[in-house]
């Protein structure tokens, strides 16, 4: 039997991963995503799994990444400082294509700046914060359940695609207490292992390869360095190396119309929202204070891959307005793909827009 | 045993300088497995980045290369998730002191039930040849061309202090005791750290005219002095010249070990 509950953003995350099968979190302190390693400390050993407080965050995603080798569900989670330290090692789980989750509870930044306030300001760095060619998946939840739900999700599509998932949530749904739905389980994808007589990285249709998990007789030779499909260096051969990361980019890319998430209200309206996460709220107040059909909303929960086949599907569109806790970062995705009109609302301070304001640009479009 | 039952002998011929001491070490640690009747599937080999840390990348076993200084991050997390795997790391004294510096203590404190071998050739060897936190005072390199002003780390000391169960030190000239240092170290619980001086002809001899390989392994049997033999002097208030290797069993304990089964 399903049960409600109450409960803060943070804990929900923590307990959607437990539901997901999480058995490590390797993590550091940080406000304001500290309460998903205080919940994991407290649940974990008690279902059979190890929770680590490591020296830093890159040991955090260092010992995610030695977890999940093993054949482990793994997490860590962070906020801006923390990811900022992520970033090497979240290119080496690319390359060694090593799925894990990394939640961000995002804070404002640059550097220290608000510890305690909202933001959306790394959702570019979380697409492209380390160095070199990739592509990774980024979901953002706009509700408790969601912190919940979309957590839990994260572990399927990293066994999936094999590549860190980002869980890009913000210090008000992190904090914020909320009822939600438990389930009496989660959907469990499983790990594709490595078939008999595959080599290690050689990619089946999916352009995934299967895993071979440490500890099973695999015998493999795992390296951040450029490598073959037996997994050996070969750092210096232009194809073998465009190859890879061509498959890297591809394995995500080529799936995401198929992986894209998204609740899509009045498809025929001609000013429509775009938004995720947080201000997500307040453009749902909008739509149900003005209740016009001209007024549409795309609300993304999984950010990247962005499917630009999305914004095709309200064919009427003459204005995409976009609200976000930063200047725009998601707005310039957008443009890249419409000829239709963009208009970025940018929001920085940790405060939501205020509905009224979204209402008055509204307004004047219509 | 043969070596040949450990090596990857696809992948020869291996990236290692003629000369380079790391291959000793190699050797050493791959004997020390072996005598412990390990079965391969149940190792892994864990290393950062340098010429040291290519060497899981040459052994049959489950292996992680990952990025510089952080090895032993990721055998914690290795080691935690699954305590029935022997974890063996490999790492550079740049690797492991410098940019690893804080994983290095941090493991040592947890005593984590990891084997930490640290090939020191005093000098960053993939590099080319630039200063690393042992490079003695004095000694030139490609970044302290005037000679180093900097005092080297003691890196047994380090972890002594730090906490770790088993620590030990021996030199490429030491191959048979530094390969029973390594099995003791693979059978003790907790963080055994062994150190293994290392020459690397090209990047640290031929500017510290130790340009012949037999000139720093002669250096190293003649510089080295047993732990017990150091301290008897130091009881007797004799002054041990800072040139001196002390080698030895440094430490011996038995502290609770983290990531062992219970
Ligand atoms: C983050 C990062 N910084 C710098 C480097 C460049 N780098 C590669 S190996 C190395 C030094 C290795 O020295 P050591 O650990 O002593 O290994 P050795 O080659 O001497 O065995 C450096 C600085 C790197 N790979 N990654
Ligand atoms: S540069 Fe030095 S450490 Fe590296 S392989 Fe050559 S001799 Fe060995
Ligand atoms: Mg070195």
């Amino acid at each position: 039997m399903s049960r409600i509950d109450f409960m803060q953003g943070n804990t929900a995350c923590a307990e959607g991963a437990l539901a997901a099968g999480c058995r490590f979190f390797g993590g550091y302190p940080i406000t304001p995503s500290t309460e998903i390693a205080e919940h994991m400390a407290a649940k974990l050993p008690k279902v059979g799994g190890v929770f680590i407080q490591m020296e830093d965050e890159i040991a955090g995603i260092a010992s995610v990444i030695g977890a999940s080798w093993t054949g482990a569900r793994a997490m860590t989670a962070t906020s801006g400082p923390g990811f900022s330290l992520m970033m090497e090692n979240i290119g080496f789980a690319v390359m060694t294509e090593t799925p894990c989750v990394v939640v961000n509870i995002q804070r404002g930044g640059p550097s220290t700046g608000q510890p305690t306030m909202a933001a959306q300001g790394d959702m570019l760095q979380c697409r492209f914060g380390s160095h070199g060619d990739y592509s990774i998946i980024a979901l953002s939840p706009a509700s408790v359940q969601e912190m919940y739900d979309l957590t839990a999700e994260a572990f399927n599509l990293a066994d999936r695609f094999r590549i860190p998932v980002f869980v890009m949530a913000d210090e008000i749904i992190g904090h914020m207490r909320e009822r939600l739905m438990i389930p009496d389980s989660v959907h469990r994808g499983e790990r594709k292992l490595l078939g008999k007589g595959n080599l290690p990285y050689q990619a089946d249709d999916d352009l995934v390869p299967g895993f071979p998990v440490f500890g099973k007789g695999y015998g493999v030779h795992v390296t951040g360095l450029t490598h073959d499909e037996r997994g050996y260096p070969c750092a210096t051969s232009p194809s073998v190396h465009e190859c890879l990361v061509k498959r890297l980019v591809d394995k995500v890319e080529s799936a995401r119309d198929s992986i894209a998430s998204c609740d899509i209200v009045n498809p025929d309206a001609r000013v429509v929202f775009i938004s995720y996460g947080a201000p997500s709220r307040a453009v749902e107040q909008v739509l149900h204070d003005i209740h016009n059909d001209n007024v549409g909303h795309l609300r993304l929960k999984l950010v990247w891959p962005f499917a630009e086949s999305l914004l095709s599907r309200f064919s009427n569109a003459e204005t995409f307005i976009v609200p976000e806790l930063n200047m725009g970062q998601m707005a310039r995705e957008i443009k890249r793909h419409t000829n239709r009109r963009v208009i970025p609302v940018p929001k920085l301070g940790g405060a939501l827009h205020d509905p009224f304001d979204l209402a008055a640009l509204v307004e004047e479009l219509l | 045993m043969t070596f040949d039952e450990w090596l990857r002998v696809d992948r020869l011929p291996h990236i290692y300088c003629a000369g380079c001491g790391n291959g000793t070490v190699i050797n050493c640690t791959l004997s020390a497995v072996d005598q412990m009747g390990w079965k391969k599937e149940e190792i892994v080999f864990v290393s950062g980045i340098g010429c040291s840390s290519r060497a899981p990348g040459y052994i049959v076993t489950d292996s992680l290369h990952t990025t510089h200084g952080r090895a032993i991050a990721f055998a914690t997390g290795i080691k935690m998730a699954n305590p029935d795997l022997k974890v063996v790391v490999f790492t550079g004294d740049g690797d492991l002191a410098a940019i690893g510096g804080n994983h290095f203590i941090h493991g040592c404190r947890r005593n984590i039930d990891l084997t930490v071998i640290c090939m020191n050739n005093m000098i960053y060897g993939m590099t080319g040849g630039q200063g690393s936190p042992t490079t003695p005072r004095g000694a030139l390199s490609t970044t302290t061309p005037y000679g180093s002003s900097e005092a080297a780390f003691d890196l047994c000391g380090l972890a002594a202090a730090a906490g770790a169960n088993y620590v030990a030190r021996y030199t490429s000239y030491h191959v048979k005791e530094l390969t029973l240092a390594i099995r003791t170290g693979l059978g003790n619980p907790g963080f055994s750290f062994i150190e293994a001086l290392v020459q690397c002809p090209t990047n640290y001899g031929r500017r510290n005219k130790l340009r012949q390989v037999s000139d720093q392994i002669e250096y190293f049997k003649s510089h080295a002095i047993l732990a017990q033999k150091a301290e008897r002097m130091r009881e007797e208030g004799k002054k041990i010249p800072d040139d001196m290797i002390i080698i030895g069993e440094l430490a011996r304990r038995n502290r609770p070990a983290l990531g062992v089964r219970k």
